[in-house]
């Protein structure tokens, strides 16, 4: 066994994975308050990336370093994507609360395409190269390739973000009303919690991360384009449901065992079969966990 | 009246004609030229008719052939099979020596069964279908543009012959354009002997990361890298390989030579081979039709004018050098006799397909595309 390679191709599935977590909690919060998919979702994604790509483009030009770059470029877009996220549910799906679960879903998949099409529009149909790339970190030379700046900071990035997360909606008052919504809404609005403030804040939540996940990716891959949100949100809603959607510790757990299983596919197996053998996992799983690996047994109410 | 005097008009004008062709039919080599002249795709048809008829007229100055002079019977096939089957059928009996033709694959296709029923040589300047030549189906079909294989088999020979690489790695975007490349390469490379092609996948288009495939390629020791498939994903593949210090060199199809690659792929782009058309503009027969054009129709000719001129200085060279009009010492000459055209010196392989033609490797080298030799 040669456990470099091993390593390396964990690291790999761990890096994408938390790509596909940081997206898939937006999906999975959203679904877990008003049970709405947010299609949408995806495209904040490519805006994260695309306004990093703006700020990159300024802040370069005026001689910024890589590292305060990157910082600040994912800064803004996180701020710009959460106006985004909280004007896109203002818009698109409050005037439809209340009414069929489709409604909100057709909504939310006319909203993608209109984003997806206005990005094409008004900046370009081209790939656009990312113009900086993720400082090389030296400290990391000790593990002799295995995990490279990349990897690192997606991952420490990540993890911090989760913890955060965690705590936040385990420990304050806000978290705690979130959960208090996502359990029953009706009797959370009796007990005073302004829900409307709440979905806001969970769509805001939501936003941010992938406008991050999106930056960090963009610095990985060194492109933005009008698409890329497409597959990127496919893939982290697939893991949103493996996990268990409405759960934020089933959208990590979701995330990283699709990138991981993705990564092995490809290390050992073949890159052909990568797609495939994913979906082919996700089956499975719902088969023997229908509501997915954290996900709990919804009890029907007769 | 009137009505008199057209029918005797017309009456005469036939005779003229009748008489004309009886008159000529002895002394002149016909060659048929058949293809798109007229609707959509005359913009493809057009500059191969007026290339022959350049060449036509260079050699009738000269007193012709075989000590006659040559015609040309062009034909407007609109590109379509069913048109192209009439065209045939109207060249063979008006007993044309050779065809310049056709342009369109489809009309190539339906066409040739009739040429090599009649032993007729018919050499195209535009048909790239690698079906055409190596299905082995047409003796009588040769051409003179590169084949859609000569991207992969150039970047083979490269891989080969300049890079000597001794293992390969193939990557593929399981796309009919990717997929064939990469097939057509692993095939030459095989054939060598002396490369192993070590890794042949596909990846997934639009995946945010190829960090496993290219740790995939580092592990099992590939020293080149061929990529089947379009400059978006070979950037990010680049991109991949450069945050992993996994840098080796990539060879990719005609797709990676554009400028927007340079652009998208910025400097991971540095030092990337990719596969195109070998640049023909310095050629003093290509230049010298090129003005000769100029000068007869006041436009700079159009697509694969140097392609059909080359066709026809190579059928009516094989015909010169043949000393007859027979096909099969046609075909020997084709086959053996190096010429001079506008594509470079080229002689035709035992499938009918140009030698010396087509394509060359290139590198980016400060984010120009530099022609290897």
């Amino acid at each position: 066994m040669d456990w470099q390679y091993f390593l390396e191709i964990l690291f790999s599935g761990l890096t994408r994975g938390s790509i596909y977590a940081l997206i898939a909690l937006g999906y999975t919060m959203v679904y877990g308050i008003i049970e709405l998919i947010n299609f949408a979702h995806g495209e904040i994604y490519m805006l994260g990336a695309f306004t990093a790509f703006i700020v990159a483009g300024i802040l370069g030009s005026m001689g910024y370093s890589a590292g305060a770059i990157l910082i600040i470029g994912a800064f803004v877009a996180i701020l710009w994507c959460v106006a985004y996220g909280y004007t896109i549910e203002k818009i698109a799906y409050k005037p439809l609360r209340g009414q069929s679960r489709l409604a909100p879903l057709i909504s939310a998949i006319g909203m993608s395409i209109f984003l997806q099409n206005y990005v094409q529009l008004a900046q370009t149909a081209e790939f656009l190269r990312f113009p900086v790339r993720m400082p090389r970190l030296e400290f990391l030379d000790i593990f002799g390739g295995i995990l490279r700046s990349t990897d690192f900071v997606i991952l420490a990035t990540s993890a911090v973000i989760m913890v955060c997360l965690s705590v936040f909606i385990r420990y304050t008052k806000l978290g705690k009303a979130m959960r208090a919504t996502a359990q029953n809404r009706k009797m959370a609005m009796l007990l005073g919690i302004d829900a409307d403030k709440i979905i806001s804040l969970t769509f805001i939540i939501g936003s941010g991360l992938a406008a991050l996940g999106g930056t960090l990716i963009a610095t990985h891959t060194m492109q933005v384009g009008f698409g890329i949100g497409f597959i990127a949100g496919m893939k982290a809603f697939t893991a949103a449901v493996l996990g268990g959607i409405g759960s934020i510790p089933g959208a990590m757990v979701g995330g990283l065992v699709l990138g991981l299983a993705e990564s092995f596919t490809t290390g050992y197996f073949a890159g052909d079969y990568e797609d495939v053998l994913a979906f082919v996992l996700l089956v499975l799983i719902l088969i023997f966990r229908p509501s997915g690996i954290m996900g709990k047994a919804k009890v029907q109410k007769v | 009246m009137s009505k008199i005097v057209l029918k005797g008009v017309l009456t005469a004008f036939l005779g003229a004609v009748l008489t004309c062709g009886s008159a000529f039919a002895a002394d002149t080599i016909k060659i048929g030229v058949p293809g798109a002249h007229s609707g959509e795709l005359a913009s493809y048809g057009l500059p191969t008719l007026n290339a022959v008829n350049l060449v036509v007229d260079e050699y009738n100055a000269k007193g012709g052939i075989l000590g006659k002079q040559i015609e040309v019977i062009a034909f407007d096939d609109a590109c379509k099979a069913e048109i192209a089957t009439n065209a045939a059928t109207k060249l063979i009996s008006d007993g044309v020596v050779g065809i310049i033709g056709h342009i369109c694959s489809p009309a190539g296709k339906a066409a040739m069964p009739l040429y090599n029923n009649a032993k007729i040589v018919a050499i195209s300047g535009s048909i790239t279908s690698p079906s055409m030549t190596l299905s082995g189906e047409n003796p009588y079909f040769f051409r003179t543009v590169a084949n859609d294989t000569a991207s992969a088999v150039a970047g083979a020979d490269y891989v080969i012959n300049a890079l000597q690489a001794k293992k390969v790695a193939i990557l593929h975007d399981n796309s009919e354009y990717g997929k064939g490349y990469a097939e057509q390469a692993a095939e030459n490379l095989k054939k060598s002997g002396s490369v192993e092609v070590v890794l042949f996948e596909a990846i997934t288009p639009g995946a945010a990361d190829y960090s496993s495939v290219i740790r995939k390629v580092r592990n099992v020791k590939a020293e080149v890298l061929m990529w089947g498939g379009y400059y978006p994903e070979a950037s990010k593949l680049l991109s991949n390989m450069n945050s992993l210090d996994a840098v080796i060199p990539m060879i990719g199809p005609d797709g990676l030579k554009d400028q927007g690659f340079v652009e998208l792929a910025g400097a991971d782009a540095e030092n990337v081979y990719a596969s195109g058309p070998t640049d023909t503009s310095a050629n003093p027969v290509s230049k010298y039709y090129a003005e000769k054009h100029q000068a007869k129709y006041g436009a700079a000719p159009g697509a694969f004018f140097d392609n059909g001129i080359s066709a026809a200085i190579a059928l009516l060279n094989a015909i010169e050098k043949a000393g007859t009009t027979d096909s099969a010492k046609i075909i020997d000459a084709l086959h053996k006799e190096d010429v001079e055209t506008a594509v470079g010196t080229i002689h035709f392989d035992e499938h009918g397909d140009a030698v010396g033609v087509g394509m060359s490797i290139y590198q980016i080298q400060n984010g120009q595309y530099v022609e290897m030799k």
